[in-house]
């Protein structure tokens, strides 16, 4: 039965003009980036010609679909090849061709039919404002949505920034209440969070084919993230992390140190507080990344980024290895003293920290029992109740 | 007459809801709904506006270069920051880059599968298959082993029973009129633009990093350091590799989705006659050939009324409107107002039915989209109206475009004004810009050439060195059609930011006079052969490309009333 089963995958494969050898070379590839030892390979192999294809539904919430577009963009697998050889996608707005009433229907039949086996990403932010009205699919909130949809997943991924963690919805002061998949909908045993503006598609693929191979996710840290991807921040594997080291920094963009890619860290780079690979996986197939084409890291994979580690271009103050930021401040030309007033001035940052701080405190309390009704859904902090500072300046 | 709802309306970016009423096989009126709001504009408030095109570029993944453009540029007019050329080039490759991407996902991805039967492809002659499509271009995967392969792959997909995001669908709808041939091609190409946009798009990744979200953007300029002689530099060695990428994309747009494009058409000539919508067309114009606010644009920008193509008026940024009679907004002096974005006001108020709901109230307020009006008229924007602006202003290479276009398929410019008019424009748009792209190239080498290696305009990226209150607006034509920014500075941050976007003009409601938006105005008269599987409905709608998430936004200077109706 077995050997039939991957003697027809293999057939299907070849017809496609993928050898054995490519295969292979896809699940060392797998196996390599979750660091996973080379017997795990075969593993892996086996798992994905063998196994039947397990259900993937793609919800979509308070999304830009960029985490959608980031997983056509997948090479190890490709999108193609996750949608018509290793899972079956059986609903996925933007790439479905039902539509409407038939569309809903191939959600329920997808979630009924597979209680308990599918498998969920849900990417964008669910918001709790208007009684659900700032999201509505098929007239249903995105709360009861995902509620109905997620608590019987076998497994539900969080793609992105904002499903993972509120992301740019959440964003002070947090206009429609948005809040990310897992407070959204307490109580989902196997959730997983892929964070990053957008997800980087080889992570997301990645971890799926963990999961039909080994049933399970690899290894996570507090914030539900797996290791393999957000274990290091990008600061430690920097391909400029000498010049930081030596001292070379960029003061203005253009200029001769820019040019010859000098450390981004005086023009605000937050890669020492930003866990994520990027630096060693990069993007679309290993072309570039953001630090790679001059431009600072904006910390796009961290828990409320958006108030965080705003201003973008005002560098970071105490990392390890540089000295005081009063000292960069003197080496710095121009370019600190003007962030510096602005941060100051506007108070920018002390609202992210509030806002932050306020998150952390609204984390830290009991979550709320799970009900049936959306007002169970716990109120997001409330930054909206006071002014935004700087914003009447 | 029967009442449908479609929604989702899927195969699109977002959140979009059509209501319409079918009577004796045809759509009589029709009702555009965004239903999903997240109000990025009120989180600008307060913020650095050097940070703000990372924020305005979340609004959308898909056309992920778009509102960081329109940003920088709002921000640059608002400060007196001026990029240098190479910025200019550098922009110029992104979004024509990004167009040629997003047109060429759009057909195959979003709306090919209105017009191919995926499922009549498995009754196809994988050799008959070679010969139609080695007729109509010398594409070298066009054999018939290529098909065979195709079919088998498609067969096994089918036989396994699990038909994912191809299940539940409408094959078999008698509207579907390809032959099999036509359709195992289609289904081919579907697969082969897959990866085709996956190789093609790392040309974003060189010149911004990634792809989604570019981030390579600077207000005054660009990031990407160029030096022909630096490995950290966009430098000879990626000259080459922007110039390689290019040349594939050319390849693939002249022989496989122009080709495709035609053959379809051909088969659908009676949409040439359907979904012609408002008859008014804006577009602000794009590529500057040169600096300034002034500079010539590759395509220019420019208004037509009532399908008349002997007159092209000048755009008028202050003739822009936006209304809220049948929008979930409140404005303070009255919802009859129509106001300027400049002076742009807007409240939130969701006075809809409360989810789970059946139908909407299309009486009164019904989406999150206002109504933009261009001197009190709707107005079409994106491929079609700039190909329309362009033929009409004599612009040489787009008339030979159109005109080649329109004597393959025996029409005349009026079968432009429909739903094939706004494909096919799309794909000629495509085919003028992937011809393009090797120029900037060109023109960015000769620069390093110079020794010009300017990207930034340091000058005025110190907040001390900005005005102390000023104003500025940023225009782009994304691929979707016309967008606008504009921002308010005042003592260093954002005071004010607002967007009008290509869906907002093409999706929004009825306004105060209840004249209705383009979407609504192409839908009426469109035939629908069975109101449970409205097929014919979704090739009109899916014919403006819609993108939801950018056709919603909201600026509101005071941004507090909103937490009143965060959690009730």
């Amino acid at each position: 039965m077995r050997a039939g089963a991957e003697d027809a995958f293999r057939d299907e494969l070849a017809a496609r003009g993928v050898t054995r050898r490519d295969f292979m070379g896809f699940c060392s590839g797998v196996a390599a980036l979750l660091a996973l030892p080379k017997s795990a390979v075969g593993q892996i192999a086996d798992a994905l010609a063998t196994k039947p294809k397990p259900v993937l539904v793609w919800l979509e919430f308070q999304d830009c679909c960029g985490n959608s577009e980031s997983f056509l963009r997948a090479s190890k697998p490709t999108a193609g090849d996750v949608i018509l050889d290793l899972l079956s996608v059986d609903y996925h707005e933007t790439i479905m061709a039902a539509a409407g009433h038939q569309a809903e229907a191939a959600l329920e039949q997808a979630v009924s039919a597979n209680k308990g086996k599918y498998i969920v990403v849900v990417e964008g932010s669910i918001p709790t404002g208007a009684d659900g009205a700032y999201c509505t699919i098929g007239g249903k909130s995105a709360l009861q949505i995902a509620r109905a949809v997620c608590h019987d997943a076998l497994a539900v991924i969080s793609a992105g920034t904002c499903a993972a963690f509120g992301g740019l919805p959440a964003a002070s002061p947090n206009p429609t209440g948005a809040l990310s998949v897992g407070e959204a909908v307490p109580g989902i045993r196997t959730l997983i969070n892929l964070p990053a503006c957008p997800v980087n598609a080889e992570n997301l693929t990645a971890v799926i084919a963990y999961f039909v191979t080994f049933g399970k996710w690899p290894a996570t840290d507090r914030l539900n993230r797996p290791l393999f991807a957000y274990g290091k921040t990008i600061h430690d594997n920097c391909e400029r992390r000498a010049h930081f080291d030596a001292g070379q920094y960029v003061e203005r963009f253009g200029d001769p140190g820019h040019r010859i890619g000098y450390c981004l860290y005086k023009m605000g780079c937050k890669g020492p507080v930003t866990s994520q690979n990027c630096p060693n996986i990069r993007w679309n197939e290993g072309t570039n990344w953001p630090i790679g084409c001059g431009h600072p890291c904006i910390g796009c994979a961290e828990p409320q980024f958006w108030d965080r580690m705003t201003p973008f271009y005002a560098h970071l103050t105490g990392v390890p290895g540089f000295g005081s930021a009063a000292d960069i401040d003197k080496i710095g030309l121009y370019a600190t003293a003007g962030v510096a007033a602005a941060m100051t001035t506007h108070g920018l940052v002390q609202l992210g920290r509030k806002a932050y701080d306020r998150r952390k405190a609204a984390a830290a309390a009991p979550p709320p029992a799970p009900k049936s009704t959306e007002a169970a859904a716990p109120p997001p902090a409330p930054a909206s109740t006071e002014p935004p500072a700087g914003g009447a300046s | 007459m029967t009442h449908i709802v479609v929604d989702p309306v899927t195969r699109i970016e977002g959140h979009l809801r059509i209501e319409a009423e079918v009577d004796g096989g045809v759509v009589r009126d029709a009702w555009s709904s965004s239903t999903m709001f997240r109000g990025i504009e009120i989180i600008l408030q307060g913020r650095d506006p050097r940070d703000a095109w990372a924020f305005t570029q979340r609004i959308c993944g898909v056309c992920t270069t778009v509102h960081a453009i329109a940003s920088i540029r709002a921000v640059e007019d608002a400060i007196g920051a001026t990029p240098p050329p190479n910025a200019r080039v550098l922009r110029n490759l992104i979004m024509a880059a990004q167009c040629v991407q997003d047109h060429v996902i759009h057909f195959y991805h979003l709306h090919a599968l209105d017009w191919v039967d995926v499922v009549s492809a498995l009754s196809a002659d994988p050799a008959a298959t070679a010969t139609l499509a080695q007729s109509l271009s010398d594409w070298p995967e066009s054999s018939p082993t290529y098909f065979a392969g195709i079919k088998a792959r498609l067969k096994a997909f089918v036989d396994r029973g699990q038909l994912g995001p191809f299940g539940n669908a409408y094959w078999g709808h008698p509207a579907y009129r390809l032959p099999p041939e036509a359709n195992l091609m289609a289904v081919a190409h579907y697969l082969a633009a897959l990866e085709w946009q996956r190789e093609f798009i790392k040309l974003h990744a060189v010149l911004g990093g990634k792809n989604p979200h570019l981030q390579s953007f600077l207000v005054g300029g660009m990031a990407t350091p160029v030096d022909p002689s630096s490995p950290a530099a966009l430098n000879v060695h990626t000259i080459t590799a922007l110039q390689k990428l290019i040349a594939g994309a050319r390849d693939f747009v002249s022989k496989v989705y122009i080709p495709d494009l035609l053959a379809v058409a051909s088969f659908y000539k009676d949409w040439a006659g359907i979904g012609a919508g408002v008859g008014n067309y804006l577009v602000y114009g794009e590529y500057p050939l040169t600096e300034g606010a002034n500079a010539p644009r590759y395509l220019p920008g420019g208004v037509i009324r009532g399908r008349d193509l002997s007159k092209v008026e000048a755009f008028a940024p202050d003739k822009i409107t936006e209304q809220v009679t049948h929008s979930w907004y409140d404005y303070s002096g009255g919802d009859a107002a129509a106001l300027h974005p400049a002076m742009g006001e807007t409240r939130p108020h969701y006075t809809g039915p409360k989810p789970p709901y059946e139908r909407l109230d299309t009486a009164g307020k019904y989406s999150w989209l206002k109504s933009p009006r261009y001197d009190g008229a709707p107005m079409e924007v994106g491929p079609l109206a700039r190909m329309l602006v362009a033929y009409a202003s004599g612009h040489a290479q787009v008339k030979a475009l159109v005109d080649g276009a329109l004597a393959k398929l025996g029409v005349g410019p009026e079968a432009l004004f429909s739903t094939l008019g706004r494909v096919a424009a799309r794909g000629l748009e495509t085919q003028l810009l992937v011809d393009k792209l090797g120029d900037w190239v060109d023109e960015l080498a000769s620069n390093m050439d110079k020794g010009d290696l300017r990207i930034h305009d340091s000058d005025r990226w110190d907040p001390a060195s900005w005005p102390k209150d000023s104003a500025g607006a940023g225009f782009h034509e994304a691929p979707r059609g016309a967008l606008g920014h504009w921002v308010h500075v005042k003592g260093g941050t954002i005071a004010g930011y607002q967007c009008v976007v290509p869906s907002t003009w093409n999706a929004g409601p009825r306004d105060g006079k209840q004249q209705p938006g383009p979407y609504e105005a192409a839908l009426l008269g469109t035939p629908v052969a069975d109101p449970e599987q409205p097929l014919e409905v979704l090739r009109t709608v899916h014919s403006f490309d819609p993108c939801m998430a950018c056709g919603v936004h909201v600026v509101d200077p005071k941004g507090r009333e909103l937490a009143r109706v965060q959690v009730r």
